[in-house]
């Protein structure tokens, strides 16, 4: 009822809006033509969007990057546990033959090794094509994540954009394996501290440019720095903070699917 | 006269499905009992606004916000009409990021709440948290 009422009021107040692509619309009048006509003179940075994100509108960016950090670790302390109860039986498979071993308490457990894995639940099963074909695909995917960071200035993407496509590449690993294997290769401690350095790297790259006395996040002391010309001084400038950003993004998309997935516990998960 | 209800039509059949979006999420918000399924409706509604806000930024005839020779157009003049406005694009690029990471927190909130009261149905939460007092 509300929300039908609420909605034929929006409707109405639909009628005051500008047609839809209108130039003139007020939204695209005020500081828009501005970024639009000056981007490429201040920043040699062909894609507007990411000079506007992290170049005019830096500090925003920062503080967006902050919120991603601290929903990291709110999730981190609100699920993470740290007792860990071993159950009496180990289930573990040997990887040529196929056969489940049930191990009770006392028994002896394989040694690491690439014959035998770990299972948790009673009836996983062997998803060769599944983990052959995520072996295949992971590095590309990476490549691309990679890409998408680099070559944001030219093309659409970015840092947020590419440090998802990082972190999927890292869940695809951990769903198409189990997350032991995934953990071993990426522990909780690496994520938290590279979600810590791309946080670094933003702010501190802000208070670099204070201690060579220019304003908070002014990318032009790298033109003082290096010797380049203001404009691609921003560029390079804006290159390096979304490297921090895409590095954030990456960790904490990683870190916010292994407590997810496994409810805090870090063992074998989905 | 239906020239005119056509072209109404037209000019504003996004900004009325933004709203039929919206209203679908604050239904859903307002009215269900499970948690999940809230959280559902509140991401319902941010992709209303997020689509909103892209569509706020459409201009007739005009291209993305990519300037496709970087060198030939150095010197020549920019002209506005001609890209699209991008600052909705940035707002949005960074409120879709933010609205994964508050949905973890969100997720793992209710993993919490279910470890705690056994069911994610708030009429059956509520009895719950009237006992413990």
């Amino acid at each position: 009822m509300l929300t039908v009422f609420l909605g034929g009021l929006l409707i109405y107040g639909s009628f005051d809006f500008p047609l839809w692509g209108d130039p003139a619309a007020p939204a695209s009048i005020h500081v828009s033509p501005y970024y639009i006509e000056n981007t490429l003179k201040d920043t040699s940075v062909p894609n507007i969007v990411t000079a506007v994100l992290a170049d005019y509108r830096g500090y925003d960016t920062m503080f967006e990057t902050v919120v991603i950090f601290a929903a990291g670790i709110a999730c981190l302390f609100l699920l993470r546990t740290y007792k860990t109860v071993e159950p009496d039986i180990q289930l573990y498979r040997h990887i040529p033959t196929g056969i489940t071993l049930r191990i009770e308490k006392g028994g002896k457990f394989p040694a690491d090794s690439r014959y035998f894995e770990r299972l948790d639940s009673a009836w996983v099963p062997y998803g060769l094509i599944v983990k052959t074909t995520c072996r295949l695909v992971i590095p590309f995917i990476q490549i691309f994540a990679l890409y998408v960071i680099a070559h944001g200035h030219y093309s659409p993407g970015g840092g947020f954009q590419g440090g998802v496509i990082m972190g999927a590449s890292l869940v695809l690993f951990a769903i198409a394996f189990d997350l032991r294997s995934a953990i071993r290769r990426m522990g909780e401690r690496v994520i938290m501290l590279l979600a810590t350095l791309g946080v670094g790297i933003y702010a501190g790259f802000g208070i670099l440019s204070m201690l060579l006395e220019k304003n908070y996040l002014d990318y032009s002391v790298l033109a003082n720095l290096f010797a380049f010309d203001p404009a691609s001084a921003h560029s390079h400038g804006i290159l390096i903070v979304e490297i921090g950003v895409g590095i954030v993004v990456m960790a904490v998309m990683v870190l916010l699917y292994y407590i997810l997935a496994s409810a805090g516990k870090n063992d074998e998960g989905l | 006269m239906v020239d005119g209800v056509i072209e109404i039509i037209v000019s504003r059949i996004n900004y009325w499905v933004y709203i039929a979006l919206m209203m679908i999420g604050l239904y859903g918000i307002i009215i269900k009992n499970n948690i999940m399924k809230k959280i559902i409706g509140l991401s319902i509604l941010q992709t209303a606004v997020i689509l909103f806000f892209v569509s706020i930024g459409a201009k007739m005839n005009a291209t993305i916000p990519i300037i496709d020779h970087p060198n030939a157009s150095a010197h020549t003049a920019i002209s506005a009409t001609h890209f699209i406005n991008p600052l909705p694009h940035v707002l949005m690029l960074t409120a879709i990021v933010v609205a994964v990471a508050t949905l973890g927190v969100a997720l793992s909130m209710i993993i919490k709440i279910y470890r705690e009261y056994n069911t994610l149905e708030e009429d059956e939460i509520l009895p719950q948290l009237r006992e413990d007092k």
